[in-house]
């Protein structure tokens, strides 16, 4: 992905032009492999939605599914709370060690996707469909008040879901990026 | 007779309020005070005289057989690492260092901290697998194996959570041992591959900003690094203190970033995808976005900036007599290596230049120690460093006015995090000693 032509010209330029003892030297020991066999590793989703997959799913089946996938054994009924975190809270971030939840701090959307499919359910992570996904992201953001009853979460409407916090960041360290 | 002289003199020459002495004292290099030559033997405190000797019962019988793997002492037994999560219910285990009970620079790795928030995962070292892919000229898979035939650099490193130090987050001091406030750190001489020499290979785009990096854990652990770090000084860690990686530690591979958040250190590492964004993941997202007093919070607070801490005398310890004590205690900056660390006795109202173990290493545990002779008042004791860079350890004041405490006392281990001011131990005229604030 994104590799274009000529940043591959470039480089074989630069090969030619003295690089090249530098990179001879390198023990080039790597095994090349195609991004489509990478794919089955490949879950990361950046906050543009880029790399998320097809389907969707609804807040009524992101209920039944937070309660019949054992969400509720860690986060309680209606994601209230119990052993593990609350899935949102009314708690305002006027005290420094405030409950930060996706409604009341979390500056993205798509990162609810993304850490469900990657780590829940916390004994089976990555055992959901990508709709399951889609339907646990909506009853998820439903809980923070932060989508409609009728709204059905997608690649498309996912990550245009306004995060009410998102200006409220400021970057520590900007020169080391 | 006549018996050799000490070869320092002027030893007891009080440099600081409270009976902090000069740091050159009793270590070799000796000080020459004009006219001072005498004051050593005048000040030494009076000890009893020994009882008479006996043999001991292990000096007369042979010893226990020589096992494969040595462990410490049974008389150390107390020497363990304190666990957050001992039963291993299904959330976070931390495991913290017990710095007030070791010396040096170099963490023991049975007794380095971890934090797993998924279990320890049990990774076949043959079958594990590093991927470099995304914004690429060629992906490429790389196995252990592999990677042994790669040159390797050694390097002495602290790892350190975004959310050790946290408890001192609590507008009233904790009374907990430095393992507890402090023990989401250690230090280690890490070996491995630069990254940058696997950059190279694959032929970063130059439109990549970013590097996801991610675990084999369960959880596929992932977080965002600028690629700039991947070029300067990261490193594949494959060896910790002359041995393969602690499996709590990221066996068999893990990202070092040299000075930077530990949560970003990825174990067990598998995966880095290079991108033009970061992925704004749930650590980063939420965990480590340190929340302001002004409801603002910070985010890509990548840097484990300057920080000191006495590790002896601390809470937990007592002084028993009065007298001679040397104060020992842990600096480390992730912008680079310590440059001076100031000790106080007086709570803040002089302060002295504490020693520094050499060599000094960049973005890595030093050791300071200041000899003291206590009269048996009560003290308070500090320390504060400063790095390379120039960056000084706030003052609490300071920092809390930056930063903010909590409104009340709170068990939450984690109120907020990075946390880098002062630690202050305030010890009364029978020798206990609590954490107090200055």
């Amino acid at each position: 992905m994104c590799t274009s032509k000529l940043s591959s010209a470039a480089g074989l330029l630069a090969l030619l032009l003295g690089s090249g003892m530098a990179l001879a030297e390198s023990p080039n020991l790597g095994q090349p492999i195609s991004e489509a066999d990478v794919k089955a590793w490949d879950i990361t989703i950046l906050p543009d939605g880029s790399n998320l997959p097809p389907g969707s799913g609804t807040i009524a089946q992101g209920a039944k599914l937070f309660v019949d996938k054992g969400c509720v054994a860690c986060h309680g009924e209606n994601g209230k709370g119990g052993p593990n975190a609350a899935m949102a809270t009314d708690e305002r971030l006027d005290h420094i060690d405030a409950n930060k939840t996706i409604g009341n701090f979390w500056g993205y959307s798509t990162p609810v996707f993304d850490f469900i499919r990657r780590a829940m359910p916390y004994p089976q992570p990555r055992t959901l469909s990508n709709e399951d996904v889609y339907a646990l992201t909506a009853y998820v953001l439903y809980l923070n008040k932060l989508i409609g009853e009728n709204e059905v979460m997608s690649a498309e409407t996912l990550p245009k879901v306004k995060m009410p916090n998102r200006d409220n960041f400021i970057i520590k360290f900007p020169d080391k990026i | 007779m006549e018996y050799r002289k000490p070869r320092t003199a002027g030893s007891d020459l009080e440099v600081a309020g409270n009976g902090l002495l000069d740091r050159r004292t009793l270590l070799g290099r000796g000080i020459m005070i004009a006219g001072a030559a005498a004051s050593g033997a005048a000040a030494t405190t009076t000890v009893a005289a020994a009882e008479p000797l006996q043999d001991p019962p292990w000096s007369r019988a042979p010893g226990a057989v020589t096992p494969v793997l040595q462990t410490p002492s049974r008389f150390e037994k107390d020497v363990v690492r304190t666990l957050s999560n001992p039963s291993g219910t299904p959330r976070t285990q931390h495991a913290r260092t017990p710095h007030q009970l070791l010396n040096g620079t170099i963490t023991p790795n049975s007794l380095h901290f971890t934090i797993l928030h998924t279990g320890i995962p049990d990774i076949d070292p043959a079958q594990h697998r590093l991927v470099i892919h995304g914004m690429v000229r060629q992906p490429k898979e790389f196995t252990l194996e592999t990677l042994m035939r790669y040159p390797m650099v050694t390097r002495n490193h602290f790892v350190e959570c975004g959310g050790n130090s946290g408890p001192l987050f609590n507008n009233e001091p904790v009374q907990a041992t430095v393992q507890q406030l402090h023990g989401l750190c250690s230090c280690s001489e890490w070996t491995g591959v630069l990254l940058s020499t696997l950059l190279d290979e694959v032929g970063v785009d130059p439109k990549a900003v970013w590097m996801q990096t991610e675990g084999a854990d369960s959880s596929a652990l992932d977080r965002s690094t600028p690629v700039k770090k991947g070029f300067d000084d990261a490193i594949i860690a494959l060896y910790q203190n002359g041995e393969r990686l602690m499996p709590g530690n990221g066996y068999p591979m893990r990202l070092l970033l040299p000075g930077w958040e530990g949560n970003m250190n990825t174990k067990f590492l598998r995966r880095i995808k290079l991108t033009d964004q970061p992925a704004m993941s749930y650590y980063e997202t939420r965990n480590y976005s340190p929340l302001l007093p002004n409801e603002k919070a910070y985010r890509f607070y990548f840097i484990n900036e300057v920080k000191s801490f006495i590790t002896r005398p601390s809470f937990g310890q007592r002084l028993t007599d009065k007298g001679y004590y040397e104060i020992s205690g842990i600096a480390f900056s992730g912008n680079g290596r310590i440059a001076k660390v100031l000790v106080s006795a007086d709570g803040g109202k002089s302060w002295a230049q504490a020693a520094l173990q050499e060599p000094v290493h960049p973005r890595a545990f030093t050791r300071f120690t200041m000899p003291w002779r206590w009269d048996g008042q009560p003290v308070v004791l500090s320390s504060r460093a400063w790095d390379e860079g120039g960056n000084a350890q706030p003052l609490r004041a300071d920092f809390v006015a930056a930063r903010g405490q909590t409104k009340a006392p709170t068990n939450n281990p984690f109120p907020n995090n990075h946390y880098n001011s002062l630690t202050s131990w305030g010890i009364d005229s029978k020798g206990e000693i609590k954490h107090v604030y200055v």
